[in-house]
């Protein structure tokens, strides 16, 4: 009862603890409709990319819980060859979702060659215990466009305007005098 | 709304009144938080290789904010080993009341209660009126947090802060009343608290009138079967999660069988309007802040973030500080103002701007704790694997009592979990869309409640953003 006591004269007639119904605005949109946006956004097949699969060179530096570059953007179906370095105490690469580890001594350059043929971020973290922040040595690798979160993006926009629907009216909803 | 008392099921009963399990789970949390500190203290300063990190960062916290928070609420309270050696000794008791007994009829449950907190130590003082909020709590919380890339790597680090919450839950047993450091000042239990209020179990009465009418209120005051609610709850006024420890006292001191253990419609207690407060709404911002923060420094690609949070005390920790702070107490509590504010002047409602803004505040606490378990399930799953290795050679001195000592570090399902980030923060966006939605219709009709609450859902919108672009993308 307490959010009563704030409001104008005009709405005091609305019970505090039971919810209005969503507005008819909202109302129109059934959730059946909801589902099939949701379900257009989640699955509609990306459209096709236009660069050209390229090899890649590309020169990784480990050191002090960094990699440096820390963000690595491809094209789809590059062929990419990592060198890894590491600049003080052994250090690991290992690239989620592509499930590939890479090792490098301390001075040394390791190498791993694979085509980048998943699309989207993954991220890469070092693999080898090598000091108090290890767990957070983490990079990423852009393959692409992100439709991961470009559809789910789309999505929480849609989610937001579900839940608005989602409130349905109670029963004891007392009506104006 | 539907509810399913547990405790009609066979066993459940029984199970709950006795004290065994109760004690036998929190006996052995106990010895493993004790050697936990120990670990930290003696054993391998590598986080990845010691017990006391890898249990207590990656499976206890897991177990807690993947598993026990959302689906049991406080259930982790009940039977958390921190409170345990001050209560055994403010009670004077390991187990029960001496008295234990059936019957009732054999004293009065005040006498007993007294006689009870005769036999512990402790002062027993009543906890300063001033402090009856979880500001203390917060702050607590707060201050770990800008310590937390130390803590979460530092076995010795961990160790300590361990230590010092043992001792002060102790000291707290000693010179307040009941369970005064669970209530006021533990830092883990204020966000289960806020975020308990989602969970699909409760402990509540089965009718009210039959508490009312009853006049020694055994449930509060403890009788020979147990001890009055250590959380200073009062079962028949509870109208949430929050504050009930869910260590079912009340069912065991209860001489009318009162009390039931209720399975119920997830966040049930969102839609309660009473007991919606300032300290908890500005729980619900620190818990976001912090979720967004770590999700940036702790999973970004940015080394200079992670170096700024772990160099205490240098001109970057400092910034680092700083930014937290502004971003928990400020940034986002102010830009949620400015959102109940649009709403409050579109809708013409004419309601408080302060009181919309605790209440709609409570929208954050499902999209709290889908951005932690978001969070969490990104940095569990990648470290996981640590546990086999701890668990044959928890100190790292070489042992190998199980033969996993020398397993390889191996994430688990990290190709899928952006996906899983993802579904949750979606889940989370919409629960607390609708959850605005109903908060501002408790007032209002329809199309002023959905303007009311269009600016928060668009700030909920927006964090979700933030969130997967920090996350996902």
């Amino acid at each position: 009862m307490r959010i009563i006591s704030g409001l104008s004269n005009r709405y005091a007639h609305y019970i505090s603890g039971y919810g209005s119904p969503a507005s008819p605005a909202v109302r129109r949109l059934p959730p059946g409709a909801i589902l099939l946006i949701a379900l257009a956004i989640a699955f509609f097949p990306a459209p096709a990319l236009s660069a050209a699969p390229i090899e890649r060179h590309i020169h990784l530096d480990a050191k002090s819980f960094a990699y440096a570059p820390a963000v690595i953007a491809v094209n789809p179906g590059d062929r990419v060859t990592l060198e890894l370095s590491s600049g003080d105490v052994v250090h690991g690469w290992y690239l989620d979702g592509y499930d590939l580890d890479l090792t490098a001594e301390p001075g040394q350059t390791a190498r791993l060659t694979f085509t980048a043929d998943r699309l989207g971020a993954f991220r890469f973290r070092c693999s080898v215990t090598c000091g108090p922040l290890h767990p957070f040595m983490t990079g990423k690798l852009v393959v692409g466009p992100n439709w991961l979160f470009w559809r789910a993006a789309g999505l929480s926009v849609l989610a937001a305007l579900a839940g608005l629907m989602l409130v349905q009216p109670r029963p004891t909803h007392r009506q104006p005098r | 709304m539907m509810r399913y008392d547990l405790t009609r099921l066979p066993l459940v009963k029984p199970l709950l009144k006795s004290r065994w399990p109760q004690f036998i789970l929190t006996a052995l949390l106990l010895a493993g938080f004790v050697f936990a500190i120990l670990a930290g203290l003696a054993g391998t300063p590598v986080g990845s290789r010691n017990f006391g990190i890898v249990f207590v960062w990656i499976a206890w916290w897991a177990a807690l904010m993947l598993i026990a928070i959302p689906l049991f609420g406080r259930g982790w309270c009940s039977i958390c080993p921190i409170p345990a050696p001050g209560e055994w000794l403010q009670r004077g008791a390991v187990l029960g009341p001496q008295e234990s007994s059936n019957d009732f009829s054999r004293s009065s449950a005040t006498e007993v209660a007294t006689t009870n907190v005769r036999r512990g130590l402790g002062l027993g003082k009543r906890w300063p009126n001033r402090l009856r909020n979880i500001w203390l709590q917060n702050a607590v919380f707060v201050l770990v947090a800008l310590f937390s890339a130390v803590v979460l790597t530092q076995p010795r680090v961990t160790a300590l802060v361990l230590a010092a919450l043992l001792f002060i839950a102790l000291g707290a047993s000693l010179v307040f009343e009941r369970r005064a450091f669970c209530r006021y000042l533990c830092p883990v239990g204020g966000f289960i608290g806020l975020y308990a209020q989602l969970a699909p179990v409760e402990v509540r009465v089965k009718d009210l009138a039959l508490c009312a009418a009853h006049t020694a209120k055994t449930c509060y005051t403890g009788s020979a079967a147990g001890y009055g609610c250590p959380w200073q709850v009062f079962p028949g006024s509870l109208v949430k999660n929050t504050y009930c420890g869910m260590c079912v006292e009340c069912l065991r001191t209860c001489p009318h069988d009162n009390i039931a253990l209720n399975l119920r419609a997830f966040g049930a207690d969102l839609e309660a309007p009473a007991g919606r407060k300032l300290d908890e709404a500005f729980k619900a911002f620190i818990m976001l802040g912090a979720a967004v923060t770590y999700s940036a420094v702790l999973l970004g690609p940015w080394a200079a973030l992670k170096s700024a949070a772990y160099a205490i005390g240098t001109p970057a920790w400092g910034a680092y500080t700083a930014a937290f702070l502004l971003l928990i107490f400020v940034l986002l509590p102010g830009a949620f103002w400015i959102a109940v504010r649009i709403g409050t002047v579109f809708s013409r409602s004419g309601a408080s701007t302060r009181r919309m803004f605790v209440s709609l505040a409570y929208a954050l606490v499902p999209l709290g704790l889908a951005a932690w378990i978001a969070f969490s399930l990104a940095f569990v799953f990648a470290n996981l694997s640590y546990v086999w290795p701890a668990l044959s050679d928890p100190l790292g001195w070489g042992w190998n009592l199980l033969g996993t000592a020398h397993l390889a570090w191996r994430p688990y399902l990290t190709g899928v979990t952006p996906a899983l980030q993802a579904v949750v923060l979606l889940g989370g966006l919409t629960w607390a869309s609708a959850t605005a939605r109903r908060i501002a219709a408790e007032g209002l009709p329809p199309h002023a409640a959905t303007l009311q609450s269009l600016p928060v859902i668009l700030y909920c919108l927006l964090v979700t953003l933030a969130l997967l672009g920090l996350l996902v993308a």
